[in-house]
């Protein structure tokens, strides 16, 4: 399970901030993100972890920092720059068109068309078929718009979207808060099998109980602020509860 | 997209003909709507609601405000409005009428086959310029389009009324006249043509639907009731034809043809109307539109956008400039509507398209387009125009005061509103 930490990291976030008004919503932060890492961002409501992310996915634009992928510099100005790195990301406030088909919203963006340019419907059906087919095989809504879908199944929509475009870094803000248990048992085995295949995924959560399941590493920030990242192994839940409750890093204080 | 019953090898449940059909459950309400009213004011005035003539000009009324509505179904799906449209229409209108009449003929010569393509361009390209300013400001500077538009319909109808000198300017370039209605009609022959054509594209699209589900293994209705589809479609379009090719043209005006020719009238010869050009370019707008909706990436992106903004944004969709897109097209829509417009009126008045405004969005929201966004046919709007302008039509032949007549389209506009309500809300429809 432990990740190869030689080389140069897949993401490396620098010295990011972003202010809205007199808010500093993300202050100085740095982090970074190994291939089949899973890191967990915590904190609490408000600390700055969507935000964050939203800096990655290109949704807004940092005032200050810079976002290296393999090492080298790279500009996300908007979503769009954000898919052309294989930057995918599952929002917390699930971002999908409720007018539309499970198949037009995994595809919104990025179309399948026919030679003529006009969308190909049925083709992008039958790949959403696939897809489901796989994930969540209880799937069968394929012709309702998604607004007729349960939390569970829009969370199935979403998370095909992003295994679908292959992506390299996926960001899951918050993906199993609508979620039962059997679908939250599902996503955790989505993520194990993502990493394997050598993602590199930001996992923002409130349940230290999933982030310690789960990641290979945790993340905690507070107002803003980054207070630190350790290695699972290193830490006890206790540990990151002061993290986040009191905002400082018990190992760094104690050393 | 709100096909009804297509689970695959789902169990086979009880259906009415609607579904089985995969009917837009809202369209067919509205056909029923439309055949009630057509078939009470032919009773009323005794057949003559449904003969050929108050037809053909039912229709060729009904294409102004339907083309726009076309345009005013995007805007209203992504949750903008247009409360400029007349306005736009008669300053398209307006620079048309001045540059056939006033410019032209000095350059060109009055007789010149030039004039009617420049009009037409000159006309086209104010209506898209406009609409793309009024897009610019609302998607890029963030004014609410109500307040863009409604700003543009003072602007517009009084700079309408400043290039005219706020007088009539009387037409009479013969191919610009052409695209009014009784002028330009195609003829038995051509008709028939045209009319076997569209049958036969309906039919070949709505097969092509049907091959493109069975290639990837989607159940499809059962055949019997893919034919009925097609031949009540087919059927309609062809008898729709057949009424206008039996609408003659008046002796006197064919004898003025022939005149005009310097040849002589034979004795006994007659002629039909057939389809007009106006109504043919409204079936061309309602067929590219409709195949933009539902068949490229800019009309999916239209209606995600109308569904939810964010969601759109962050798959990439450049939302501000779609809506520059969105309102271009709808000026580039006044433009075409003022062409007809004016043609049909064969005159520009500075009153042209007044309230057209209001009767374009009632069009597309009779036809089922929710002011919310995310939802709306083109097909709908169109037939919203026309029962709007049935209404109107029949109303007035039956006597009823324009006062009156106005009294019962605003009625109807609300109650149409107010039932499709309650059906979204009984059967937990969208919005
Ligand atoms: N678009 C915005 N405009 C103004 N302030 C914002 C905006 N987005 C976030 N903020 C502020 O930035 C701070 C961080 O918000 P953020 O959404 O990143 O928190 P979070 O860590 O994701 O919280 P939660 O756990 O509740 O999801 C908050 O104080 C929030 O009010
Ligand atoms: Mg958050």
């Amino acid at each position: 399970m432990s990740v190869d930490r030689s080389g140069t990291p897949l993401l490396e976030m620098r010295d990011i901030s972003i202010a809205f008004g007199g808010v500093r919503a993300v202050d100085h932060v740095t982090v970074d993100l190994w291939p089949g890492e899973v890191v967990g961002l915590l904190g609490h409501n408000g600390a700055g972890k969507s935000t964050l992310i939203k800096i990655l996915s290109g949704a807004y634009k940092a005032d200050s920092g810079e976002v290296l992928i393999d090492g080298k510099p790279v500009r996300i100005d908007n979503p769009r720059d954000a898919r052309t790195h294989n930057i995918e990301t599952i929002y917390q406030t699930l971002a999908l068109a409720d007018n539309l088909d499970a198949a037009s919203n995994l595809f919104l963006g990025r179309e399948l068309t026919t030679p003529l340019g006009l969308v190909d419907d049925a083709r992008m059906e039958a790949e959403t078929r696939r897809i489901m087919a796989k994930l969540n095989p209880n799937f069968r809504k394929f012709a309702d718009p998604v607004k007729a879908l349960s939390g569970g199944q829009r969370q199935s929509v979403a998370i095909a979207r992003a295994v679908y475009f292959n992506a390299r870094i996926l960001i899951m803000d918050e993906p199993t808060a609508a979620l039962g248990v059997h679908e939250t048992a599902m996503v955790a085995e989505l993520v194990k099998e993502l990493k394997a295949q050598g993602l590199g995924i930001f996992l923002i959560s409130h349940d230290i109980h999933d982030v310690m399941g789960l990641c290979d590493r945790v993340t905690v920030m507070k107002n803003g602020r980054l207070v630190g990242s350790e290695r699972v192994e290193d830490v006890s839940e206790d540990d990151i509860l002061s993290m986040i409750i009191l905002g400082k890093n018990p190992r760094r204080e104690a050393a | 997209m709100s096909d009804v019953g297509r689970l695959a090898g789902g169990t086979p449940e009880r259906r009415g003909l609607a579904d089985t059909l995969e009917l837009d459950k809202r369209l067919f309400g509205m056909v029923a709507a439309f055949v009630l009213l057509c078939l009470g004011f032919w009773v009323w005035t005794g057949g003559t609601f449904l003969s050929p003539r108050n037809i053909f000009n039912i229709a060729v009324q009904t294409v102004a405000v339907g083309i726009m509505a076309t345009g005013m179904v995007f805007v209203i799906v992504t949750r903008q409005i247009d409360l400029s449209v007349g306005a736009l229409l008669a300053m398209c209108s307006a620079t048309m009428a001045m540059t056939q009449a006033y410019v032209l003929p000095g350059v060109v010569g009055l007789d010149s086959p030039l004039i009617m393509p420049v009009t037409v361009v000159v006309g086209l390209v104010v209506g898209t310029a406009i609409g793309a300013l009024h897009g610019w400001l609302i998607g890029y500077q963030g004014i609410p389009s109500f307040i863009v538009t409604l700003g543009g319909l003072f602007v517009w109808r009084n700079l309408n009324w400043y290039i005219t000198n706020g007088q009539s300017v009387a037409l009479t370039n013969e191919r610009v006249l052409d695209f009014g209605g009784t002028e330009g009609v195609l003829g038995r022959g051509p008709s028939w043509v045209v009319g076997g054509l569209l049958a036969l594209g309906l039919a070949l699209a709505l097969l092509g639907a049907r091959r493109a589900k069975r290639r990837h293994g989607f159940a499809v209705k059962p055949a019997w009731a893919e034919g009925l589809l097609i031949a009540v479609i087919a059927g309609a379009v062809l008898g729709f034809v057949a009424v206008l090719n039996a609408y003659p043209i008046a002796a006197t005006k064919l004898r003025r043809q022939f005149e005009a020719r310097g040849e002589v009238m034979p004795e006994g010869f007659t002629a039909y109307h057939g389809l007009p050009v106006s109504v043919l370019l409204l079936i061309v707008v309602a067929a590219v539109m409709t195949v933009v909706a539902r068949r490229t990436r800019f009309g999916r992106y239209i209606f995600a956008t109308g569904g939810n903004p964010d969601a759109a944004e962050l798959s990439g969709i450049n939302t501000r400039w779609l809506t520059v897109k969105v309102f271009a097209l709808m000026g580039f829509l006044c433009g075409l509507a003022a062409l007809v417009s004016q043609a049909r009126l064969q005159s520009h008045g500075n009153d042209i398209g007044t309230l057209d405004e209001l009767r374009v969005i009632a069009a597309a929201v009779i036809g089922g387009t929710a002011l919310a966004g995310g939802i709306g046919t083109i097909y709908g709007a169109i037939l919203g125009a026309l029962i709007m302008q049935s209404l109107q039509s029949g109303m007035g032949m039956v006597g009823v005061d324009t006062p009156f007549q106005n009294i019962v389209v605003g009625a109807v506009l609300v109650v149409a509103v107010w039932i499709d309500t309650i059906y979204r809300k009984r059967t937990g429809a969208l919005k």
